[in-house]
């Protein structure tokens, strides 16, 4: 199995060992705990898992300072085909230009702000993923603030004026007085 | 109080109903890139020249005092096929000057394919890299500007020019700009 020289099995690992497994485990005894221990620990791979970067090794800065800001800003940097992914996350060409272009201007001195107005030049603050607070985007940023605010002093006032006295409950009737105490006598 | 506090979700569905005509007929698109190129001079234009025995092309095409089309193009690219003879005619019927740059396109394959369908381009370009496109704040290809005489960019068309873009934009631009 493992020595298939096929190219479906070297992209699927995953697939090509558990299948292996499930072949040879209900054999032996202690086989089912192992694939147990086995699928616990495949859970606990996956809860650290994060989404493949697709920056590749030959993108990146030998200098590990650079390439390290370079990840920075390309995670604050929205590819612009693909909307809502970072140009780090996504495969686009344009992406990849990009992170190029982000690594060239850091390693011509520039700073970080330097290299997120070079792209601003050319694509507008369409492409910073967190925009920026100016008559635009007002809204924006405090149109949730602001609703929290709102919705929090209507219900302050709200909750002011329930507080007046409640009348005390009723005594209850003759009738109401029997049927109770027949139930409590049960 | 009680009252007052039932037209609140009334007001609510007014306001959102308002948002979403007014996204609806205004046109609005929340994908759109915009541009922030128009009104501005245009970007830097150092291409390798496509054509074998040609100059590079230079910002002075762009400064002629004629305006001037800048379109990305690629063999590899199906909506620059549809847009194509629309070029063909912008050239042949309004004689503009069209600056064809292949975006990401071996040189051989952006010739074969203008050999084919026909070279509306007075200049073109090869970038092969990618970089001019940057420079341009390309998203991808096709994608055409409209460049005035001075050599500032009036419009710029993301995917391909229509039929209505030619005559309500581009059409008006050739000759009113200069």
């Amino acid at each position: 199995m493992s020595t298939t020289p096929s190219g479906l099995s070297g992209h699927l690992p995953h697939f090509a060992g558990e299948e292996k497994k499930s072949i040879s485990s209900p054999v032996r005894g202690g086989g089912a705990s192992q694939g147990r221990r086995g699928s616990w620990l495949a859970l606990f791979a996956l809860l650290f898992a994060f989404p493949a970067l697709a920056v590749e090794p030959s993108e990146m800065l030998p200098d590990p300072a650079l390439e390290s800001r370079a990840r920075d800003i390309g995670r604050a940097l929205r590819c612009v085909v693909c909307q809502n992914q970072s140009i780090d996350d996504s495969n686009a060409e344009v992406a990849r230009d990009m992170r190029r272009a982000v690594r060239e201007r850091l390693t011509a001195g520039d700073q970080d702000d330097q290299v997120f107005a070079y792209m601003v030049a050319r694509y507008g603050d369409y492409v910073l993923l967190k925009p920026p607070f100016k008559a635009g985007t007002w809204i924006l940023w405090l149109g949730g603030p602001l609703v929290l605010l709102v919705a929090g002093t209507v219900l302050l006032i709200a909750a002011r004026r329930r507080r007046t006295p409640l009348m005390p409950p009723e005594p209850l009737t003759n009738e109401e007085q029997r049927r109770l105490d027949a139930l409590l006598r049960d | 109080m009680r009252r007052t506090l039932f037209i609140l979700p009334l007001l609510t569905l007014a306001l959102m109903a308002g948002f979403f005509a007014w996204s609806l007929l205004a046109g609005r698109d929340p994908a759109s890139i915009g541009s922030v190129l128009v009104g501005r001079p245009a970007p830097r234009l150092e291409v390798a020249a496509l054509r074998d025995g040609e100059p590079p092309l230079t910002d002075a095409l762009l400064r002629t005092g004629k305006p001037a089309i800048v379109n990305f193009f690629a063999s590899w690219c199906t909506p620059c096929l549809a847009e194509h003879p629309l070029f063909t005619r912008l050239a042949t019927r309004e004689e503009a000057t069209i600056i064809g740059v292949a975006w990401k396109n071996k040189p051989v394959e952006a010739l074969a394919w203008l050999k084919r369908l026909g070279d509306p381009y007075k200049f073109a370009g090869a970038d092969l890299d990618g970089r001019a496109g940057l420079d341009w704040g390309l998203s991808g290809v096709p994608e055409t500007y409209l460049v005035d005489g001075q050599g500032i960019v009036r419009r710029h068309f993301r995917g391909p020019i229509t039929e209505r873009d030619v005559n309500e934009t581009i059409i008006p631009f050739l000759r009113g700009a200069k």
